[in-house]
């Protein structure tokens, strides 16, 4: 198997510092936030990778620089072995945003209220000019709803008539208009209730099996992910902290921030696990810690944990960033 | 057996509009025992919210309470003039809501929030109440308590800041506390500190709490009994276990079905069709019955009352027929 997407020391820079004039009279200095610090995976074709975090760890920013919506600080991301940053050609650009879509978190601002279903829906189609004709547009509008399980019909109506579920099929037909091979999915199912977000994770799953997708799934619920992804990323404070396979991850799970993240999740089968009570809450990006960023909240930490940080090592097959692993500590 | 703390019966909730009366509750009753934890589930629009409001009687307009009645310690509130139930509100019933930085005043400071609660309900000195304060900031986990008390909500991160909202509404002592998804706004790692700080406050100071969430692993880690709701009605009521392993109702059923499990593998999650009716559109008989598998005739005809089915109650026509096949 060859590897759809490669993603080499991936990093994303943000200013945030205060405007110039309050820089110069106060002698405040210029603040960066290192939102992607150093990120490196791979996806194979047909497979499903998910990065997993707490809020403000950077997953979002990894998704969005993987579609080309940031332009990265560092680093480079391949798609099919081929750049797709500035490397790459204005026309080359164009095939390759052909064959990568993006599904957003939210379905209600992530669709224009003006323009009906079918605008919504055609519009990539229009932009690749992949259809020569308006009626061979219509068609294809409506058998991409048809394929996400809804009525052609439903291409002349507006986003309010429908409800968040609904919306958010909208916007996976959007996506798969120009039949891409890869697919970025935001937090797809975060603002949709239980019931719906089967639907719709039904409806993903079906699509993969049928079209040979290749998924980034991101999400901060774990067990959405275990349902969905091959492979799992953790992501700490712009880091991969670990990367395994789903069946692994889950079951020996290596890095500390790993385990706490599954052992806060509320239990639904009331199983008796025991769990290890968690600490502290995320530092601030703008001041990350020392060391490994997760030091002042890990029960393993020691002076080398606080003092240098770790690498993303392999270690018995799967991918952690953990000094008390790799000693063999924990 | 001890007499419930908050009762409720038949409780109906309307909205007029021009277009017509919304039936936003219909016919909900339950009760919550001195000290006992009530989870209330549902999907949006279910009016688990609105079941809460109604009981801290918050109801915004023109939503009103057009039957039934809600009854605290036996004393019957869902009809006390506004300044009476104010004095209630705080006193009597604490209130958590979702968005911890929406329910703190951002200008004065954390301190002055929890004594002002405090002296308006109970007889003390200020500077009983700003101890009192400082207490109830370190029984919630918040440390250096003594300097963090005079800092304002902005200062506090999204867990600190839900902390000091538990610390708020448990600052008069109430007997019950309304919550309203307290942890939904919050990472996992800080919804787990928040869940567990949240039970052992209750039971020290013996609060029982009407947990209002959408999200069933919470409802299972927390809860003594759950009631689960759907288009304004109460679909299953009981005991925690019960309804999560051996739900009775169809829509329970599905609801269990449609949540990934972290101990099982299945290729496709159970599937429930369709979404919940919008209040203007509830189908005649029972509200669930358009999107049930197990749909008879008299489903689509007349509207199910709750009926025993073993340890929970459920409102569905099979139950009372012994005919629900799982």
């Amino acid at each position: 198997m060859t590897a759809l997407l490669e993603v080499r020391d991936l990093a994303k820079t943000f200013e945030v510092s205060a405007p110039w004039l309050n820089r110069v009279i106060e002698r405040r200095p210029r603040l960066f936030v290192h939102a992607v610090d150093g990120v490196s995976f791979s996806i194979e074709r047909g497979r499903t990778l998910a990065l997993v975090g707490e809020s403000g760890c950077g997953k979002s920013t990894v998704a969005r620089l993987l579609v080309g919506l940031y332009q990265p600080t560092r680093g480079d991301v391949r798609f099919d072995g081929q750049p797709t940053d500035s490397q790459q050609n204005a026309a080359g650009l164009r095939t390759l945003r052909r064959r990568m879509q993006m599904i957003f978190q939210d379905p209600y601002a992530s669709l224009n209220p003006r323009w009906k279903v079918l605008d919504i829906v055609g519009e990539p189609l229009r932009e690749h000019g992949l259809a020569p004709t308006p009626a061979a547009l219509r068609a294809r509008v409506g058998e991409l709803l048809h394929s996400v399980g809804l009525a052609a019909a439903d291409g002349e109506k507006f986003p309010h008539q429908f409800s968040g579920g609904q919306r958010q099929r909208i916007s996976i037909a959007r996506a798969l208009a120009t039949q891409p091979e890869f697919l970025v999915c935001d937090e797809p199912t975060s603002a949709l209730d239980v019931s719906v977000q089967a639907q719709v994770l039904n409806i993903m799953k079906d699509l993969q099996r049928e079209r040979g997708l290749t998924y980034l799934f991101i999400s901060h619920n774990l067990a959405v992910v275990r349902h969905v992804a091959d492979q799992v990323g953790v992501m700490y404070l712009g880091r991969l902290v670990e990367l395994a396979d789903k069946a692994e991850l889950f079951a020996r799970p290596r890095h500390p921030y790993t385990r706490m993240l599954l052992d806060a999740i509320p239990d639904i089968h009331m199983s008796g696990r025991s769990r290890t009570p968690v600490q502290g809450e995320v530092p601030n990006p703008l001041q990350p810690p020392s060391g490994c960023a997760f030091h002042p909240r890990c029960p393993h930490a020691n002076a080398r944990c606080a003092a240098e940080r770790p690498a993303l090592t392999v270690f018995q097959g799967v991918q952690v960033a953990c000094h008390a692993v790799q000693e063999g500590r924990l | 057996m001890t007499s419930p703390l908050l009762e409720v019966r038949n409780l109906r909730v309307e909205f007029p509009t021009r277009r017509g009366t919304l039936l936003a509750l219909d016919d909900i009753s339950f009760d919550i025992a001195p000290g006992e934890i009530l989870g209330v589930v549902g999907e949006s629009g279910a009016g688990k919210s609105l079941t809460g409001a109604a009981i801290i009687g918050l109801l915004e307009p023109p939503g009103r309470i057009a039957a039934g009645e809600i009854r605290l310690a036996g004393r019957r509130i869902d009809n006390l003039p506004y300044e009476q139930m104010r004095a209630i509100r705080g006193r009597q019933i604490g209130a958590i809501f979702q968005d911890p930085l929406t329910s703190l005043n951002p200008l004065y400071t954390i301190g002055r929030q929890l004594t002002e609660t405090i002296l308006t309900h109970l007889p003390v000195s200020a500077e009983e109440a700003r101890q009192r304060a400082i207490r109830l900031l370190q029984e919630t986990g918040i440390p250096a308590a003594e300097q963090r008390i005079d800092q304002y909500p902005h200062q506090f991160s999204g867990g600190m800041r839900q902390r000091v909202v538990i610390a708020l509404a448990l600052a008069a002592e109430p007997k019950l506390i309304v919550a309203d998804e307290p942890t939904t706004a919050l990472d996992v790692s800080i919804q787990a500190q928040i869940i567990s700080l949240l039970k052992r406050l209750c039971k020290d100071h013996g609060a029982a709490v009407m947990l209002v969430t959408h999200d069933m692993g919470v409802i299972a880690e927390t809860c003594d009994r759950v009631a689960v709701l759907y288009a304004g009605r109460v679909a299953e009521i009981g005991p925690v276990g019960d309804v999560i392993h051996r739900p009775s109702h169809p829509y329970t059923t599905g609801l269990m079905g449609s949540i990934p499990a972290m101990d099982e593998d299945r290729e496709r999650l159970l599937q429930i069709d369709g979404a919940m009716p919008r209040l203007n559109a509830i189908p005649s008989g029972c509200a669930f019955n358009p999107r049930c598998p197990q749909v008879m005739d008299r489903c689509r005809r007349d509207r199910p009352e709750l009926f025993d089915a073993g340890a929970t109650r459920a409102a569905c026509w099979r139950v009372a027929e012994h005919e629900v096949r799982t």
